[in-house]
């Protein structure tokens, strides 16, 4: 019996021979992070039991960018806990004006890399599965133990297939795949598993769209999102990858839980009502529901890409008075990028406001939070109840390009509507 | 051990921002946390519960965020143990890892009231609803997992793996 990608990924990174599916294992890692909300409790755990050194400077960073700029005296002092265990254990520490959003910005400085088997304090972490890394999100108690041990106790997956076929529609891009396939399985449609992502449509898929599907795996409860490397991965890691790095591709005899085949022809825009992220109607049946406020940004929608599409539709539009438009470039990289691409000088003109790199109003934190009964259109990742401000307030998850354009008209909009 | 306590009910779903706001997650004070423990949900969750009451909840407990801070929240406030259908998985994690007690048991989720007594005997993987007089199966946790909890969690079994290495080398 073949073997997936995933499995291939566990097995190099355990002293085991075969595995078994189910199976609870003890795996190397070859990198773990976390930020300034799980940060510190993994900083007192890794205290508590007593360890004095990282198993490896170059394996561990703590990122600090959900509260920051820091965004009150408690914020701030959590984001020093990390600042200051950093320099005690000699860690790669980036500063407010290097960082970015922890999976935009570990990728973009070439720290995780395909066949790598990756844990972070944060339930995003699958993002980075889009290089061919397995990249699983955690607690603080186990991100505490893998910085003293550089081992992580996992379940052995099993791993469900999406085949994409067919060519994507105009204004449909990765957030539509991955929403839509979240609607088709459920918020715990993957629970446990690994969701591997293939098939034609994925092959010709940019890799800002593969980070965009893979972060949002966790939303239907999966383990991780995986999608193999190919020359798209190698020409990303140009430049970046420091360090040899091993590619595992899927036995074409490996087993599946589940193989599901989409016809990308069938999907148009996504949009996720209230409150759950499987809650998505096409933008073609969404009628008259006014915005006060849009965000482009985050781990999921904040890359170059989605800039540049953001750029695109609101070029010569102006943003409607009753909304505020919040563009948050996910790193410091992405933000330059978007300075010499002229992208950021539309964004003001029309209206927007272009804010840091900061995870800030995808949780509720700062930088954007709603009131009572305010309504947003997001391209983050989560619509829970409360989760950008007021629990009576609510979130429509969508793509970049449908965030721009209802950001214009006042209400959700499809892009074909102003351009 | 035996956990005895009444049931708080709660639906499918319940994610970590409704168990602990992220607005709330600048600290990582125990105390802080469970203060505003399923805050917008039931604003007075915290203020009606007695030391040692149970969550009894469905599908997919705990979905959302990596938080470690959700299962301490509850863990603090008092609650004895969480009851689900089913666990997302960092949340499953999680709680082992700090020792709070949970149970898949879907005859709970199905069975149990707002407001039963239940008694829970973890070794047996029996729960016994004092209210109605029924029982209730949980499915048995691996072997892997219950070495863990009966160390008191993932950081007192670490230490002991680290001192058993030391001896081994």
């Amino acid at each position: 019996m073949g073997k997936s990608i995933t499995e291939k990924i566990i097995l190099s990174h355990s002293d085991k021979k075969e595995l078994k599916r189910g199976e609870l294992i003890k795996a190397r890692i070859d990198f773990a992070f976390a930020n300034d909300i799980t940060g510190p409790l993994a900083i007192n755990v890794f205290e508590r039991i007593g360890s004095k050194e990282v198993f490896d400077k170059n394996k561990v960073t703590l990122i600090a960018d959900h509260f920051t700029p820091n965004k009150d005296i408690k914020s701030a002092e959590q984001t020093k806990v990390l600042k200051e265990f950093s320099r005690e254990q000699n860690l790669n520490y980036y500063e407010l004006g290097q960082v970015g959003i922890e999976h935009a910005l570990l990728p973009e400085k070439g720290l995780v890399l395909p066949g790598y088997l990756i844990i972070g304090a944060d339930s995003h972490t699958p993002t980075s599965g889009a290089l061919g890394a397995l990249s699983i999100g955690v607690g603080s108690t186990d991100l505490g133990v893998a910085m003293a041990t550089g081992e992580v106790w996992l379940k052995v997956p099993e791993s469900m297939k999406f085949l994409y076929k067919g060519k994507l529609n105009k204004w449909v891009g990765g957030k539509d795949l991955v929403l839509y396939t979240i609607s088709k399985i459920g918020v715990d449609g993957a629970n446990y598993r690994v969701m591997e992502f293939a098939g034609e449509t994925i092959k010709n898929l940019s890799i800002d769209n593969r980070f965009t599907m893979c972060n949002m795996a966790i939303e239907a409860g999966a383990k991780s999102g995986i999608i193999e490397a190919d020359e798209i991965t190698e020409e990303y890691l140009k430049g970046r990858a420091e360090k040899e790095y091993n590619i595992f591709k899927s036995d074409l005899d490996a087993e599946y839980e589940q193989v599901i085949e989409i016809n990308v022809a069938d999907i148009e825009p996504q949009v996720a009502f209230p409150h759950l992220p499987e809650n998505c109607k096409g933008i073609s049946e969404v009628k008259d529901i006014l915005i006060d406020q849009s965000v482009i940004g985050s781990c999921t929608n904040g890359r170059i890409e989605d800039m540049r599409i953001a750029a695109e539709i609101l070029k010569n539009n102006k943003v409607n008075k009753r909304v505020r438009l919040i563009i948050i470039p996910a790193t410091q990289q992405i933000y330059l990028e978007a300075l010499e691409e002229g992208l950021l000088k539309i964004f003001i003109e029309s209206g927007a406001i272009v804010s840091p790199p900061t995870c800030g109003p995808c949780l509720g934190g700062h930088m954007g939070i709603l009131a009572k009964g305010e309504r947003a259109i997001s391209t983050t990742n989560r619509n829970f109840v409360g989760r950008m401000g007021h629990p009576e307030s609510e979130i429509y998850l969508a793509s970049p390009a449908i965030a721009a354009a209802s950001a214009i008209t006042g209400k959700i909009s499809s892009p074909e509507e102003v351009i | 051990m035996i956990i005895k306590g009444k049931v708080w009910k709660f639906g499918d779903h319940i994610d970590t921002d409704i168990i602990i706001p992220a607005r709330y997650l600048n600290t990582s004070d125990p105390n802080e946390l469970a203060l505003h423990c399923m805050e917008d949900y039931d604003k007075d969750f915290i203020k009606n519960i007695s030391p040692g009451d149970i969550i009894v909840a469905g599908d997919n407990f705990g979905c959302g965020s990596s938080r470690e801070h959700a299962p301490i929240a509850i863990k603090e406030a008092g609650v004895s143990c969480v009851i689900a259908k089913s666990f997302a998985r960092i949340f499953f994690r999680n709680a082992i890892n700090i020792g709070l007690p949970i149970f898949e048991s879907s005859e709970t989720s199905l069975g149990a009231l707002q407001g039963d007594e239940l008694e829970i005997f973890p070794e047996k993987g029996i729960i016994k609803n004092i209210t109605q007089n029924e029982l209730y199966n949980t499915n048995p946790m691996p072997i892997f997992i219950q070495n863990l909890i009966a160390s008191g969690g993932l950081v007192e079994y670490t230490k002991k793996e680290i001192e058993r290495r030391q001896i081994e080398y």
